[in-house]
């Protein structure tokens, strides 16, 4: 039997104004088990904890039950002091005799009535109670970091600045993402390439990071403090190593027509390439679709000329593996493919601004690399149709973003900065240009950022239409831009040269296949899921897991930095300790009489159930069994609801407690 | 009320046992306009339950007739624990989560969603009215509707008056209390 201590707390007046603390306490006390009953004015203070643990010793108690407020107030505090006089912190329960009783009855019998109930519930319960160990999980301190744009490689060098070690993936055969491709950034218009390639040679040639280009997260196993990853090498067909980068090769490729991945169509590269001149690791890939090697099974001229030797053919792709303690997801975006690729009928609008169909209409991360001074033009503004200088060009806002009709409801946050940057970029390249802005409404929350586009209006002249653009059509190579300016109340028809749609920001390709690896919830548009919008936004429901970056929502480079580096922080943080300590409430199997019908396998929202075997020394199969990774396990005992033989129980809400406390309402 | 066959209870019920002594139901002033009806709320801590403590935080008065136990989520709640009630002498039960979507557990209130519309038709099998057992979702920040909840939850089982049905098919059985589903496990 165990040695029950209640303490009944009056909360000055809070509780026993309402409540007759000491005939709950008599009444407490008649109990089996209970030990001691005592009433106090405030519990939670300094003299009502030291009056706990004195009972504690002095009564040898060794279960405690509070009768107070919430326990989401105090739960943590009592179980602390217990603790302190060695009674294990599980075996202390409390009443909720406040929010749940004073302070929502007025009646005092019935309040008293009640009390009493909720006492004697805690104290079933508590006599239930198993003294458990908060779960200890080694950590590896090691982070594995997906995506090596802005966030991606600000997340790893802020780790690896930390002195842990970082595993950086890439799917792209360079590190540096859509950054590297912009021109100049808002709202400062300094170089977006001056700021970036800094930090990527940083990332690449720091000791403590591990860089993988051209590769991709194939599987992800374990749990937080030990992921196992599997990392698929994709056959990059040059050996890194050996490679100078010294570009004989490309100049010599016959295959000059692939569109460049990198200037998003409107240049071309050869077949053995470096997506840009200032790449991480600036060594070549050969694209096997390109090549005529490996599409004919002749020409080999790069390895002709490679003097290092470099050039392998037979390369394959390998998987390699990983051993990590914790996973930051940074794969950031891409745009809305304007009625092009987007598979869902329902998103797949705007085939009427003759996107894919008319050259010079363009999205925003094009006309980029149109205006950037490493692009296709040099960094003249060249329209991609006939090479003519565009003197008139209408911006189109809102493409695919707060259009529940055609396009996603969302605002993609960063399109009314970037329209209005190119608007002056333009201006400050086709003095005599005219630029055309159809917005919906002008977004530019941020430092510095209304003052920017005011700049843009005001002084580089962009004309803003305020109203939606209805349809493009080409006409002796001008394309007719029809729509309508909501403030003027009429029609309007522009002429222009080129037109650059604003397309909304959506998560990376596959992103939704890796949050289902790494068990993290994303939402109808793909887009990440953090455990809490405010007081947790960079760690995901599966521990271990963080997310920084546009693939947890639209969001600018100043945001994506600094959610990278508050990952940084948690990720340091979380290595900081030798060990993880984990609530103990977890689910816990018999596993000597589960059926092994794997019911729980299937309704554990975190994979946190697995199918196992038990077998004998002999190594004999003795039986199937479903297993518990206390690690994964965060104690929702949906398990325990759906178990058809009872084999599971819930720590600190077992069957046997829940039971007992209904039976003791009778 | 009709009555049920012994045969759904029949679950280990040989026992003959102190357990069941124990276990015989005394509702409060049953059957008078004294009646006041016990209702027990199974409720997931991370939503109901904070919504139930900001009604007492806003001091929003309710009747005194729930009785609350708090379980991390709805998602843990199987209906065992719902006839159980009944069986201890609930006049009504009531299971309250976080909205759809937002579950601490991820997907816990949709299994629970899922049980209750299951659940819903076998309650006549059982022999318990359905007008006795509520489901709703109260978020941390309804604490005005956790009042509204139990004050017409309250109001309409004071109505219904005191659940018997349950004792009814007992005694019609003649040999006391059935085992209570679920009691096979109560070991130790």
């Amino acid at each position: 039997m165990a040695r029950i201590g209640v303490f009944i707390c009056w909360c000055g007046e809070n509780i026993a104004r309402n409540v007759d603390v000491e005939r709950v306490a008599t009444a407490a006390g008649e109990w089996p088990g209970v030990r001691c009953s005592l009433a106090y004015k405030y519990m939670c203070s300094d003299p009502g904890q030291s009056l706990i643990r004195e009972q504690i010793r002095d009564r040898q108690l060794d279960a405690v039950v509070v009768a107070s407020c919430s326990p989401h107030m105090h739960l943590r505090t009592f179980r602390k002091a217990a603790e302190r006089e060695g009674v294990n912190p599980y075996l202390v329960e409390m009443a909720n005799i406040r929010e749940h009783c004073s302070w929502v009855h007025s009646s005092r019998e019935e309040a008293t009535a009640k009390a009493i109930d909720l006492v004697r519930m805690a104290v079933a319960k508590v006599r239930r109670d198993r003294a458990l160990e908060p779960i200890r999980i080694p950590v590896t301190r090691r982070a594995l970091v997906i995506g090596g744009g802005v966030a991606g490689i600000q997340a790893a060098l802020d780790i690896a600045d930390g002195g842990c070690d970082v595993v950086l993936v890439e799917r792209e055969p360079s590190i540096g993402g859509k950054m590297a491709g912009l021109s100049e950034t808002f709202p400062t218009l300094d170089c977006s390439q001056c700021i970036l390639t800094p930090r990527m040679v940083d990332v690449a040639q720091h000791p403590r990071v591990k860089l993988y280009t051209y590769s991709e997260v194939e599987a992800v196993r374990g749990y937080v403090g030990n992921f196992s990853v599997t990392i698929r090498r994709k056959a990059r067909h040059v050996d890194l190593d050996k490679c100078t980068g010294c570009g004989q090769c490309w100049n010599a490729c016959p295959s000059k027509k692939s569109l460049s991945e990198f200037d998003f169509g409107m240049g071309t590269r050869t077949a053995i390439y470096v997506p840009f001149p200032q790449a991480v690791p600036a060594r070549p890939v050969i694209d096997e679709t390109a090549c005529l090697r490996f599409t004919k099974g002749k020409c080999g001229l790069c390895a002709k000329k490679c003097q290092a030797g470099a050039i392998r053919f037979d390369d394959r792709e390998e998987h390699v593996v990983e051993e990590v303690g914790a996973v930051v997801v940074a794969t950031g975006y891409r745009l809305y493919d304007i009625g092009k690729r987007e598979t869902e009928s329902r998103t797949a609008g705007y085939g009427e601004y003759g996107y894919g169909r008319y050259k010079d209409v363009i999205d925003t991360l094009q006309f980029e690399r149109i205006v950037s001074a490493s692009g296709p033009t040099g960094g003249e503004i060249r329209r991609p149709s006939d090479g003519r200088e565009p003197k008139s060009v209408v911006f189109v806002s809102c493409v695919g973003s707060r259009d529940n009709a055609k396009g996603l409801s969302y605002c993609s946050k960063i399109c009314c900065m970037v329209v209005a940057k190119h608007t002056m970029l333009y201006k400050h390249k086709v003095h005599d240009g005219q630029a055309h802005v159809f917005y919906m409404d002008i977004r530019a929350g941020g430092k510095n950022y209304e003052e920017f586009v005011r700049r843009a209006i005001e002084q580089d002249g962009a004309r803003y239409h305020r109203g939606r653009v209805s349809k493009i059509t080409e006409e002796n190579g001008k394309l007719i831009v029809r729509g309508v300016d909501t403030l003027a109340g009429e029609p309007l028809t522009i002429e222009a040269d080129l037109v650059v749609l604003a397309g909304a920001m959506c998560p990376s390709e596959g992103v939704r296949e890796l949050a289902q690896k790494l068990n993290v919830g994303y939402d109808e548009f793909g887009f990440l899921s953090e455990s809490h919008p405010k007081l947790r936004p960079v760690e995901t429901n599966a521990a271990g897991v963080f997310v920084c970056g546009a693939c947890q929502g639209p969001k600018d480079i100043p945001e994506a930095v600094a959610q990278a580096s508050a990952v940084a922080g948690k990720v340091l943080g979380m290595f900081s300790r030798d060990q993880l300590a984990r609530e103990p409430e977890v689910a816990r199997i018999q596993e000597a009489t589960c059926a092994a019908c794997f019911t729980c396998v299937r309704a554990c929202p975190y994979g946190a159930i697995e199918k196992a075997e038990i077998r004998d020394r002999q190594g004999q199969l003795v039986k199937r069994t479903a297993r518990i990774n206390p690690g994964l396990c965060m104690g929702c005992g949906t398990c325990v609801a759906v178990c058809p033989s009872k084999n599971v129980d819930l720590e600190g809400f077992s069957e046997q407690q829940i039971y007992a406390m209904v039976e003791s309402l009778v | 009320m009709n009555a049920v066959g012994s045969t759904q209870y029949a679950v280990g019920s040989t026992e003959p046992s102190a357990a069941k002594q124990r276990v015989s139901p005394l509702p409060l002033g049953e059957g008078t306009e004294t009646f006041r009806p016990k209702i027990v709320a199974y409720v997931c801590n991370w939503c109901t339950y904070l919504g139930a403590d900001l009604a007492g935080t806003n001091r929003l008065e309710y009747p005194a007739n729930v009785r609350i136990i708090r379980l991390p989520c709805t998602g843990r709640i199987d209906f065992n624990l719902i006839v159980k009630a009944f069986e201890m002498g609930a006049d009504a039960v009531l299971v309250s989560g976080c909205h759809p979507g937002d579950c601490h557990y991820t997907a816990g209130n949709y299994h629970a969603r899922r049980r209750w519309m299951l659940f819903r038709e076998l309650l006549d099998t059982l022999g318990i009215e359905t007008d006795r057992v509520h489901f709703t979702w109260i978020s941390a920040a309804e604490g005005r509707k956790w009042q509204q909840v139990i004050t017409e939850i309250t109001e309409k089982t004071r109505q219904l008056g005191p659940y018997s049905a349950y004792r009814e098919i007992v005694s019609s059985q003649g040999n006391g209390l059935p085992s209570p589903v679920g009691r096979e496990r109560g070991r130790g």
